[in-house]
Parts: C-alpha cells; structure tokens; sequence
C-alpha cells in the first residue's frame, strides 16, 4: 500500500491518520475535511468556547501539531467514492488514486424544517456554527430557547445559565434523557436544570418558530409562546453520507461496516458514520461518542494495513462518554435505555452524586456515573464483562 | 520517562485510570493523582494510550 486517503479529519480521521504512522505507514496519507479549519475538538464547543473561557487554539486536536507527514485538503469537500477503485474525488475536481480509503465524514446537525433563512436560529456542531452562536450571545441575546434536550441541547442549556441568559428548553419527551438514560436518571437531569433555573418544558413539541427575518418567538405544540432572541436546536444528527451514492459502500444510516470495521477491500470506515456489528451486544450499532471515534479510528487504521501489520482484528470497543452540565459530571460506560433495569449503588440521587447501574437480561449493560468519576472507571468492568446482574450489585455496593 | 498532567486541564475523566490504574488514580475527592511520576519504561504503550485518550489532552510524557 503507497497511499491513503482520510476522508474527514475530525476525531476518527485525524487518529486513523496518525495510526496509520504509529504502525509505521511511510507512504502518502491525503487528510480531506470540507470544513476549512484546522481540525478542534467538539466537546469545547458547547461548554468552554461557547461560555469564552477557551479560544479556538485551544480546540486544536493534538494530531494536527504532531509531525505526521500528512497531504490536507482542508475547506474541499469530497463529492464521489468509487470504492472498487478506491478513488476520492474532490469538489474543485480533484481524484485522489489511492491504495486505501478511511471513510470519516461523521454526521451533520439535524435542523428544524422551515427555520432555513431565520436569523437567530441555530445548531452547534462545528466551529463556525459556536461562533456565530457566540456572537448572537455577545450581541445582547438575553433569551435562548434550547429545542431538544439531549447532551448537546442541555450542556449549551447550562453553558447559557452559566452566562446569566434566561433559558427555555423544550423537549419531547416527558422526562429528558428518558430513551437514553431512562426515566428516574433523566428525572435527576431534568430537576439539576430546573434548580439552575431553566424553564423546562418537556412533552412538548415545536409547531413553529415566528420572526421577521430574524426569530422572535417559538411556538409550542400546546398552544404556548415562548418569546426567544436565539434558538439552539439539538435535535440529533444524520450520518453525511450523500457523498457515498453509487460508491459501491453499503449505506443504512451510516457506512455498513463488518465486526472489523471494513466496508469494501481497501476501505474501511470510523466514527459516528460507522454502523459494525458489535458482538458484545449482537447487534449493528452506530455511536457518536468522542472516545469512540479514537477507538474506532485506530482500529480501522489497523485494518487497513492487514496484512501486511497483522491479521483482522474484532472490533468491539465499549462504549464509553461524559457529558459536563453545570458542575455535574455525567458517565456513562456501556449502555443504558429506557426498558433497563436501574439501581443505585454507590451515594445517591438526593445528592446528585451517585453510581447507578443499567441492566437488561438479568447482566449489568451500563454504568452511570453523576460526579463519580472514579467509580465509574473502577466498575466498568462490569459493564465490559456482562457481569450478571446480582453478582454486579453486590460488587458495586462492596466498592461503595 | 516522565508523566506530567497539566492540572488546569484536567477534569478527572478518569480515562487515565481505566487504562494505567498503576500509575493515574482519581481518589473519592475527584481529584486525579500520579502515583508515580517516572513510572517504568514498560508501561510507556499504556501512557501512550492514555495521552491519546484523554478528553482534555491533560497528560504528557517527557523523555
């Protein structure tokens, strides 16, 4: 193999490419992301950057400073992938004929129908949507509706509270986080808002958002009007996979990859754009977590290199993420949902300090941590192991 | 070999932990520890790992 081509150059991209060194890759590596700036880190950009404390130096992932040889092709989008070629083409018409592929383009920011061409309306997923975020809140924004409370809604919902703005956060759901955490942790959430001061509306709807070129209300499916200055609209994510049309690639919401994370013979594909069939849970998942997109970078790079590095290797990476609202800490390791089994095991909800644990099938599936860092790490075992379910119980309350 | 965390970035993910229990530990305080400061050039792959993983960018080896 002579050379690569790195499609996407955020968190999966940037770490295939520099694993790709690692393993000791001499050859040409090509980095393209149609976003033209040097490629940051996205956690920052609803907490740290949005509140000002970060500048954008500080978003710079470590790859980009490291002397990794690479080819950027930064601000050109890539618009076609034969994959039986294994050629990238280029929005300025540019192919790249390359030897293997690593397919990172992630997912793009749901929008709400209808809001095109409002003013003041507006997601967070790359730099430039928090700047111009930032600057609607620096420019006197005094009330910002949050649409979706889901990790992205509530943390931008705490960094505004934070900044002394008036917030309402509508969401769908009865109780926040219930699909993925489950009712009685999303209630925890729910009320850590309420105490802060978010006016939360949940089992509601948006029926339209109202302004004269720029927004000036949002209406609800129950007939209220919350009057807004800025709207943040977290409604989840859709995989970018337009570009893969007629690329050969499997595509059913996200790259349809196997247990080693391998699309097509040269082409393998990393981070949230990624489904694999994960044998820990026997069944296809696609996560958008940022130690996910690492694990997950690294091995396709791995992958790549086979044979020539090794022999395939599974790929069953557990999941793991954080999600920092206030000075409230949330983990999560595994998986947790609504239909779970939930127990408290170390501390408690009343001090909003606690370990629960997720169980499905009579075995541990998750561990949720709310400030308990350490916790977390010491019983993810559990989660990694499926331990069964008593078992789990009774070592968790041992540690506590 | 020295492990050096830049103590403004932290905020004890505990992902260091997860994979170098030997030489990161975030106590009931929430505060990370290095229990050893110039741990022994075995454990250099792990530490790598750890650079690589934390959420803030927080650790860094010398030498």
């Amino acid at each position: 193999m002579e050379a690569v081509a790195v499609v996407g150059a955020s968190l999966a991209g940037l770490h295939a490419a520099r694993a790709l060194r690692i393993e000791g890759f001499a050859g040409r590596i090509v980095v393209v992301d149609a976003d033209r700036h040097d490629p940051y880190d996205r956690p920052p950009l609803s907490k740290q950057f949005l509140a000002g404390t970060w500048d954008r130096d500080r978003l710079t992932l470590a790859p980009v400073r490291e002397e990794l040889d690479l080819d950027w092709r930064l601000g050109r989008r890539a618009t076609a992938l034969d994959a039986g070629r294994r050629s990238v083409t280029l929005d300025d018409g540019e192919v790249l004929a390359v030897d293997g592929v690593v397919v990172a383009t992630g997912t793009a920011a749901r929008r709400l129908p209808g809001t095109d061409g409002i003013a003041g309306v507006h997601v967070v997923r790359t730099l430039d949507d928090a700047v111009a975020l930032r600057a609607d809140l620096d420019a006197g924004a005094r009330r910002v509706v949050v649409v979706g409370a889901g990790f992205i809604g509530a943390e931008v919902a705490a960094t505004c509270r934070g900044l002394g703005v008036d917030v309402t956060m509508v969401e769908a759901l009865a109780t926040p986080f219930e699909r993925v955490l489950g009712p009685a942790v999303g209630s925890v959430l729910a009320d850590v808002h309420r105490d802060h001061g978010v006016d939360l509306r949940a089992g509601v709807g948006v029926a339209g958002i109202d302004g004269a070129g720029r927004v000036e209300q949002v209406r609800l499916s129950d007939g209220a009007v919350v009057e807004a200055d800025v709207v943040v609209v977290g409604i989840g994510v859709v995989p970018a996979t337009d570009w893969l049309e007629g690329s050969g690639l499997t595509v059913d919401d996200g790259i349809v990859v196997d247990e080693t994370l391998l699309a097509a013979p040269g082409v393998v594909a990393a981070g949230d754009i990624a489904r694999w069939p994960s044998a820990r849970y026997g069944e296809a998942l696609r996560v958008e977590h940022w130690d996910m997109a690492i694990a997950m970078g690294e091995a396709a790079a791995r992958r790549l290199l086979v044979p020539s590095h090794g022999s395939p290797a599974v790929f069953d990476h557990l999941p793991w993420f954080w999600s920092d609202q206030y000075d409230r800490k949330i983990q999560l390791a595994g998986r947790a949902g609504a239909d779970h089994a939930v127990e408290v095991v170390v501390g408690s909800v009343e001090e909003r300090r606690f370990v629960a644990l997720y169980g499905r099938d009579g075995r541990v599936d998750g561990v949720l941590g709310m400030n308990r860092p350490r916790h977390v790490m010491q019983l993810r075992a559990l989660a990694d192991e499926r331990v069964a379910w008593d078992e789990g119980l009774a070592r968790a309350r041992a540690l506590g | 070999m020295r492990v050096v965390v830049d103590f403004d970035l932290c905020e004890s993910n505990a992902v260091c932990m997860g994979i170098v229990p030997e030489v990161f530990e975030v106590r009931d305080d929430d505060f990370l520890y290095v229990l050893q400061e110039e741990p022994a050039e075995e454990l250099r792959p792990k530490i790598e790992e750890a650079v690589r993983r934390c959420p803030k960018q927080a650790i860094s080896i010398e030498g």
